[in-house]
């Protein structure tokens, strides 16, 4: 029987990028606001230090800062025909755990979609008729439009202080920019990092074959910044040691480093870490949020009531809860009925790599978002008649690190172990580069989640069903960019060159990323959306998922992380701008 | 001139919070107590961190041995509730508390005594009106013979001047209320004073840097070379008002100087801390002629500065302002007294975070990876780098600060 604690305005569920954002406007707004946190307290000055924080063993390989399959896992098939089974290592993505969640662990890389991407079911069809789409693709217009959620991707990124060159301010092209991308009202808050080598190699090649390559936004900084919280962060060292590690240099954004010390100060806010929300609690009419109830490590329940909740988890578990607790009509791949775990969607990356043995590419000097990029080829910037495919993603030089373990080139047909794999590696270490893209992932009838009707969690919950694999579109579209990725690797002039485009079935043991996006989707259309365009559910009126990626109705071809911030500033503004004026449905 | 200075010194004083018979309950006085005990810092010993306010508790090491702050709520029983006003100020001008009991100098009365009867009767008029706590405090912990208190008697004799503070009339009014506020209330010699064998003020070296319970307090004179005389008046307002600037960041005991203090202090007050300081003295000592590059140790020191400091402080020693320290030309790296450095390197420090500066980076702590002639080896090179010039320190002075940091955990 959980104890019930005094009542707050607002329940936080999971303190990464979304809750903290969240938290601290609500806060600031003088709402009483306890954030319920599934990890452990993490902060930058404490817990990645320096000294220490640059082991791989540690973080890369033995991934210390991940969720552990034995708190909390899913299962996981390619095809309805088949029976889930349980994730036991998570390898094909890797979801976070603890304060500041996945928002540590990335690269930095920071992304806006295309205009486009958010009006892409209309826009595509307008451009090449609705016979272009696959029946079976489910994709849909975003509910909200680029133009209106251009300011708060501007938040986001002052707030992460990120680095880049604009391509296109206020609807005026930008020498150096991505031509490609809608319009900024600002330059980027830091001008862009230093490339290495392998990138500035990329770049000419791309240019000379008519390319328009610009540096990749990365909050990883090109220098020191304050952000418009009073906080400081500092320059990046280039130490390659951001995806899958706490950046204890201040460089790469995080919640910890941009958010945490500000919130840390508004007395109005408490955060309980090391306790699960086990669910989220209803009113009897079931139209109203009472709050949650969560479980501490001693394993006793507490509920928590709040006037608010917010469901700020990973994606994932996300869509898990609302499925525990009964919110919203569970999504019916036969029927094509239903909205929670709808449009499920990932991410369809390949990559080139090349070896140059003239050159000496340094690749340990890196950030997890430097490199040059080319954006000829994503969305629909490029022309899809006759294509077979639509979708499309961005492509470059932007190798994360050369970190010993796992940073290992050869040349084909190099033994895979022993003296000739030991001697290949230290030969080719310094004239390797790995390019890659970076695809869409469009939603699909039958890609979803739901709860698995056989195994179940530690305290006695379903896990969540992931049913999913790579469709036609996809590997059509992957093939096509690695092959365009592959003439300007060519144009290199590599000594050798591989290429590694897409295959399907998608296999779960090889990491590809932790881009999974849906099942919470936002929309115009309560038949196809789980939430209304604050973020709003259609059917409980004070809840609320700001952002995380499961509102995605599907995924571009871009990290999805600004995206995730700048409605998480988007819905911040809802609630307190509209929902408090007057709580009740916004739509 | 002088009469009009004395004025500016002591505005506060429009209104009297001396009565002969019961205690003031008049606003204006609880209004100016609660700032005159901010700007002394009580709470800086006699609240613990998460503790009640003014129930003491704060442990204090000393060169003779631990002295706990009392309770100075206005609890009857074990705070201070049943003082009358004269103990009261007895107890802050000499040093002389209830019944006449001898306090220890840990309490910095030597400094308070410069402090107007007036002004300490609005710190009881505001202590008055805190929240009684009953908290029973043993507060002397010295061994014997310190643990006699009348040894006080002997001691004040040797080493302190009970007496109000006198304005210079050569130096402007800003000036002198600097001169009040770091001499008096602000305490700030303290622990900037170098002590006598006895614990007393070195009164020839005011603010010229000390050790105490493990830190080494810098000169905080306006010497160019150890103290902070590069600094301009505005970064020395910025450091105390918000706990970093362009140059070094607040942590150790400072922190909580700025924690419960100077970043709460009117910007008059902290400009003028900032005009007197920098207008004073050019205590301690010259600069050195520094180790050359090629000295082995300042190799191998180079060496390990390239591998764990520099990604932070920068190969050219210039840190990031508000965020890392820069090491080169400052007051902490270039003192004759490593204490600070050698501490920071091998247990790290946190950096205060205040509403301005909220980002509180850390120093991590390196005692587990380097050893005591690495650790000797790096201080050495950064003590003798980019224009920087110091004694060189030994893996003896290292071990020996080791082993008593381990103690003191």
């Amino acid at each position: 029987m959980a104890r019930k604690l005094p009542s707050k305005n607002v329940v936080v569920i999971g303190l990464g990028w979304t809750g903290s954002i969240l938290s601290y406007h609500l806060a600031k707004a003088g709402l009483d606001v306890v954030a319920i946190e599934r990890g452990p307290w993490r902060d930058t000055a404490t817990n990645f230090p320096p000294a220490y924080a640059q082991d791989e063993l540690r973080y890369a390989v033995r991934l210390d800062l991940f969720l552990r399959p034995a708190q909390e896992t899913l299962t996981f098939r390619n095809k309805a025909d088949q029976i889930a089974l349980p994730i036991r290592n998570f390898a094909g993505f890797l979801p976070g755990n603890g304060v500041g969640g996945a928002g540590i662990h990335w690269n930095g890389q920071t992304w806006r979609f295309l205009p486009t991407d958010f009006r892409l079911r209309s826009h595509l069809t307008e451009r090449y008729g609705a016979n272009i789409l696959p029946d079976d693709m489910t994709i849909q217009d975003w509910p909200v439009s680029y133009d209106e959620l251009e300011p708060y991707y501007d938040r986001f990124e002052k707030l992460c202080g990120t680095s880049g060159k604009a391509g296109n301010l206020k609807g005026v092209k930008q020498d150096g920019g991505n031509p490609f991308e809608g319009w900024r009202s600002a330059e980027y808050p830091t001008p862009p990092l230093k490339q290495g080598l392998g990138a500035t190699l990329f770049a000419e090649a791309a240019r000379k074959l008519g390319h328009s390559p610009f540096p990749q936004p990365a909050s990883n900084l090109s220098e020191a910044y304050t952000n418009p919280l009073g906080i400081r962060m500092g320059q990046c060292s280039y130490c390659g040691f951001c995806e899958r590690f706490g950046c204890g240099n201040y460089s790469k954004a995080s919640p910890q480093t941009c958010v945490l010390p500000a919130l840390l100060r508004v007395p109005n806010f408490t955060a309980q870490t090391e306790s699960e929300v086990l669910k989220i609690n209803l009113d009897s009419t079931g139209k109203r949020a009472t709050g949650v109830t969560y479980v501490d490590t001693s394993g006793k329940e507490w509920e928590q009531p709040a006037d608010i909740v917010l469901l700020c988890a990973f994606a994932l578990f996300n869509v898990q809860l609302m499925l525990i607790s009964g919110i919203g009509k569970p999504y019916d791949p036969v029927s094509g009925q239903g909205v929670v775990g709808r449009n499920y969607a990932y991410q369809t990356t390949s990559s080139v790599s090349v070896i140059l043995k003239d050159k000496v590419l340094n690749p340990f000097i890196a950030t997890g978002a430097h490199g040059m990029i080319i954006d000829d080829y994503n969305g629909d910037n490029f022309d899809h008649t006759n294509l077979g495919f639509v979708g499309g993603g961005y492509m470059g030089a932007g190798q994360t690190n050369g970190r010993p373990i796992q940073t290992r080139p050869v040349p084909k047909g190099t033994p895979k172990w022993g003296a000739a794999w030991k001697k290949a590696t230290a030969e080719t270490y310094q004239h390797a580069y790995s390019l890659s893209t970076h695809g869409s992932s469009y939603s699909y009838r039958d890609c979803w989640l739901d709860l698995d009707p056989t195994y179940k969690d530690r305290l006695g919950r379903p896990l969540m069903r992931m049913t999913f694999d790579f469709h036609e579109n996809e590997l059509k579209m992957s093939a096509f960019l690695t092959e365009r990725l592959a003439e300007i690797a060519k144009a290199m002039n590599p000594t050798e060159m591989q290429a590694h485009p897409r295959k399907g079935p998608y296999d779960s043991t090889i990491y590809q990323t932790t881009h999974n996006t849906g099942g919470t989707v936002m929309g115009d259309d309560p038949q196809t959306s789980v939430l209304n365009r604050y973020g709003q559910s259609w059917d409980v009126h004070n809840l609320f998922v700001p952002g995380g990626a499961s509102v995605f109705p599907q995924n571009h071809g871009y990290n999805p992380t600004n995206t995730v911030g700048a409605l998480a500033f988007w819905t911040a503004d809802a609630i307190t701008q509209r929902y408090l004026k007057n709580p009740g449905p916004l739509m | 001139m002088y009469r009009s200075l004395t004025f500016a010194v002591t505005s506060f004083a429009f209104i009297a919070c001396a009565h002969a018979q019961g205690a003031t309950q008049d606003f204006s006085c609880i209004e100016r107590g609660h700032y005159l005990t901010t700007l002394s810092d009580c709470a800086g010993c006699h609240t613990t961190a998460g503790g009640k306010p003014f129930a003491g508790g704060v442990a204090l090491q000393t060169p003779f041995g631990t002295l706990i702050a009392p309770n100075i709520t206005p609890d009857t029983d074990t705070g201070i509730g049943n003082w009358s006003d004269d103990e009261f100020v007895s107890a802050l001008q000499d040093g002389r508390g209830r019944n006449g009991t001898r306090l220890y100098p840990a309490m910095p009365y030597t400094a308070y005594t410069k402090m107007s009867r007036d002004d300490i009767l609005a710190i009881r008029a505001y202590l008055n009106t805190v929240t009684p706590v009953h908290n029973r405090v043993n507060a002397n912990q010295l061994p014997f013979p310190f643990n006699i208190r009348l040894a006080m008697m002997v001691w004040n004799w040797l080493n302190f001047t009970p007496g109000r503070f006198v304005a210079d009339p050569h130096q402007s009014a800003e000036w002198n209320r600097g001169a009040y506020l770091v001499q008096g209330p602000g305490h700030c010699g303290a622990c900037h004073t170098p002590k006598t064998a006895l614990g007393g003020d070195k009164t020839g070296a005011p603010l010229t840097g000390a050790t105490l319970q493990g830190w080494f307090a810098p000169n905080i004179t306006a010497n160019k070379h150890n103290g902070i005389g590069r600094w301009s008046k505005d970064d020395l307002v910025h450091y105390l008002k918000t706990g970093a600037n362009n140059d070094t960041l607040a942590s150790g005991p400072m922190a909580e100087a700025v924690t419960h203090s100077t970043s709460q202090m009117k910007d008059a007050d902290v400009a003028a801390i900032a005009t007197y300081l920098l207008g004073t003295g050019q205590g301690g000592t010259d600069r050195p002629t520094p180790i050359a590059a090629d000295n082995p140790t300042m190799k191998v020191g180079a060496e390990i500065y390239k591998d764990a400091c520099a990604p932070c402080h920068q190969d050219n020693g210039q840190g990031s302002a508000q965020l890392f320290p820069r090491l080169a030309g400052t007051a902490v790296v270039q003192s004759d007294d490593p204490t600070t450095l050698g501490r920071v390197v091998l247990e790290g420090s946190r950096a205060v975070a205040t509403n301005s500066a909220p980002t509180a980076p850390a120093m991590p702590a390196f005692d587990w990876r380097l050893d005591n002639d690495q650790v000797a080896a790096v201080l050495t090179y950064i003590r003798n780098s980019w224009g920087n010039a110091a004694p060189a320190v030994s893996a003896a002075t290292v071990a020996k600060q080791r082993t008593s940091l381990a103690q003191s955990r």
